[in-house]
């Protein structure tokens, strides 16, 4: 056995250790063939990371794409649910890669759950992240953010929507200096723009970030977000490994809300996993699910060796 | 693993004035002001490595991780998009990107526009967002020779002073896009050697604002 594991390259032995973890938590794997309707993907055009789907004909004339994702399909097929469906793939999926404007094929695992997800689920998820983490590297980072949070201190603000898409991406750059220029010429109250600023300047260690977030608490949603966003992290601790909040991990909110994160290995240049809770894809889908999942890119890592 | 923090500097005057910032807030490196072809300049004490790269190639070392952070035009930023974290406004190398054409220039919106320029991006967006259909073309230097010679109707380009426009007979139509030098750093490295960029970012925060 030891012979045949000595062949397997990095990834797929993190594949493969990956698929063991999930199975021992009674995830499923997902199956999926390599075609889908391409429907599916011009409705959710903007759920993808990369846009731009490679599609075909098949034989009786109807248009089908090569998966750039699985989210899409494993939500697409959830029907039935007592409970919780809980499943794990590993795929191929296409994508347009930035640079060369050229096709990549993509080694992608993840997991999602749909169903009744309430906070054990999310604990049990964010905790999978954290394994999935240290089984490629031991000097790694899991980045927490809620989506509610922001989106409700962005409302409690008031400032128009489309200031506030401008404020998210900045937030995502981390770029304090142009939000300060766009708070400059709005005319809200300067607690209302300190609020927002405390967006990317709270960031950090849990410890000490939460007792920063009692700022946030501006209306009663927030309030609970905060105290979920508490509740997960000290749930967390038991697992180990570094947490950090930082509200930069925004994921798109047409499709995202709550918890949102990130997972990132020292000498990997962008995260190796990313993932949330996606109730607003499952009622965009009509699907009356809540759902949480992740993603994780193995394509990069066989640069680094697990020390 | 590897603790030093790369820096990458852009080659030239403006990287040479980010150096002499990083310098004096207590990030300096003596041997790169020696006159030689290194191409990498370390701070064994600071566990700091510098190093000068093509201007426009500094968000692409910073993306991929070659560099934990980097100094790099606005310009280069919104024309490429890259996934970085936009950290600080040096507020040095100021100037602006701008639409320019020959002197007394009438946009004729019947015709498709032809537009000269090195930031096709920049160009697209810019027009696209005027609902403006046009014909971009792609070169790498002299733009300004484009709506000289018809090869095109107008140039987007970064304009500083304007003096090689007036000086060919060209005017700025509009300017659309302030520039300056942005701090960025890697996100995963912003994760992994957050106390050291944390520190830069706030010390140069502070001397760009003494600056003004």
């Amino acid at each position: 056995m030891d012979k045949l594991l000595s062949v397997l390259t990095p990834e797929e032995k993190v594949n493969l250790s990956l698929r063991a973890i999930y199975t021992s938590y009674g995830y499923k794997k997902y199956r999926m063939s390599k075609f889908e309707e391409y429907d599916l993907y011009a409705q959710n055009k903007d759920f993808l990371v990369s846009g731009g789907v490679i599609t075909f004909t098949d034989t009786d004339g109807k248009l089908l794409a090569l998966k750039p994702d699985v989210t899409l399909s494993i939500v697409k097929n959830s029907r039935d649910i007592n409970g919780i469906m809980k499943v794990y793939y590993d795929e191929n999926v296409y994508r347009i890669s930035k640079g060369t404007k050229s096709y990549k094929e993509i080694m992608q695992s993840g997991l999602e759950c749909i169903g009744n997800v309430d906070k054990d689920v999310i604990v049990e998820v964010l905790s999978l992240a954290i394994l999935s983490l240290k089984e490629i590297s031991n000097s790694n980072v899991l980045v927490i953010s809620h989506l509610d949070i922001i989106s409700e201190v962005l409302d409690y603000a008031g400032v128009s929507d489309h200031i506030k898409v401008e404020i998210c991406k900045l937030l995502g750059d981390k770029n304090l200096f142009a939000i300060k220029e766009i708070l400059s010429n709005l005319d809200i109250s300067l607690d209302k723009k300190e609020l927002l600023q405390s967006l990317v300047t709270v960031y950090g260690e849990p410890k000490k970030v939460l007792p920063l977030l009692d700022k946030f608490s501006v209306t009663s949603k927030a309030k609970e977000a905060i105290l979920e966003l508490k509740e997960v992290t000290e749930s967390l601790e038991k697992v180990g490994g570094k947490v950090v909040i930082d509200f930069s991990v925004v994921n798109d909110m047409n499709y995202y809300n709550g918890i949102a994160f990130k997972g990132f290995v020292e000498g990997v240049p962008t995260g190796v996993i990313s993932g949330g809770e996606y109730d607003n894809l499952m009622k965009k889908m009509n699907k009356p699910y809540k759902a949480i999942g992740f993603a994780v890119y193995l394509d990069d890592i066989s640069r680094i060796s697990k020390e | 693993m590897d603790k030093y923090l790369n820096i990458a500097l852009p080659k030239g005057r403006l990287g040479e004035k980010v150096y002499d910032m990083f310098e004096k807030i207590g990030y300096p490196c003596p041997s790169i002001k020696e006159n030689n072809r290194k191409l990498i300049f370390e701070n064994e004490e600071l566990k700091i490595r510098y190093f000068w790269v093509k201007p426009s190639d500094v968000a692409i070392y910073v993306e991929r991780g070659a560099a934990d952070v980097g100094v790099a035009g606005k310009d280069i930023l919104m024309e490429y998009k890259p996934e970085i974290y936009e950290l600080c406004d040096l507020k040095l190398g100021k100037c602006s990107m701008a639409v320019a054409a020959k002197k007394g220039f009438i946009d004729d919106r019947n015709k498709t526009l032809r537009v000269a320029t090195k930031f096709v991006n920049i160009a697209k967006e810019y027009y696209q967002s005027q609902g403006r259909d046009i014909d971009v073309i792609k070169l790498n230097g002299s733009i300004e020779l484009a709506p000289i010679l018809n090869l095109s109707d107008v140039i987007v380009d970064i304009v500083e002073t304007g003096t090689t426009l007036k000086e060919n007979n060209l005017e700025v139509v509009e300017k659309f896009l302030p520039i300056s030098a942005r701090l960025i750093a890697n996100k995963s490295s912003f994760k992994f050697k957050t106390e050291i960029i944390e520190d830069i970012v706030n010390k140069i925060s502070t001397a760009v604002d003494n600056n003004d």
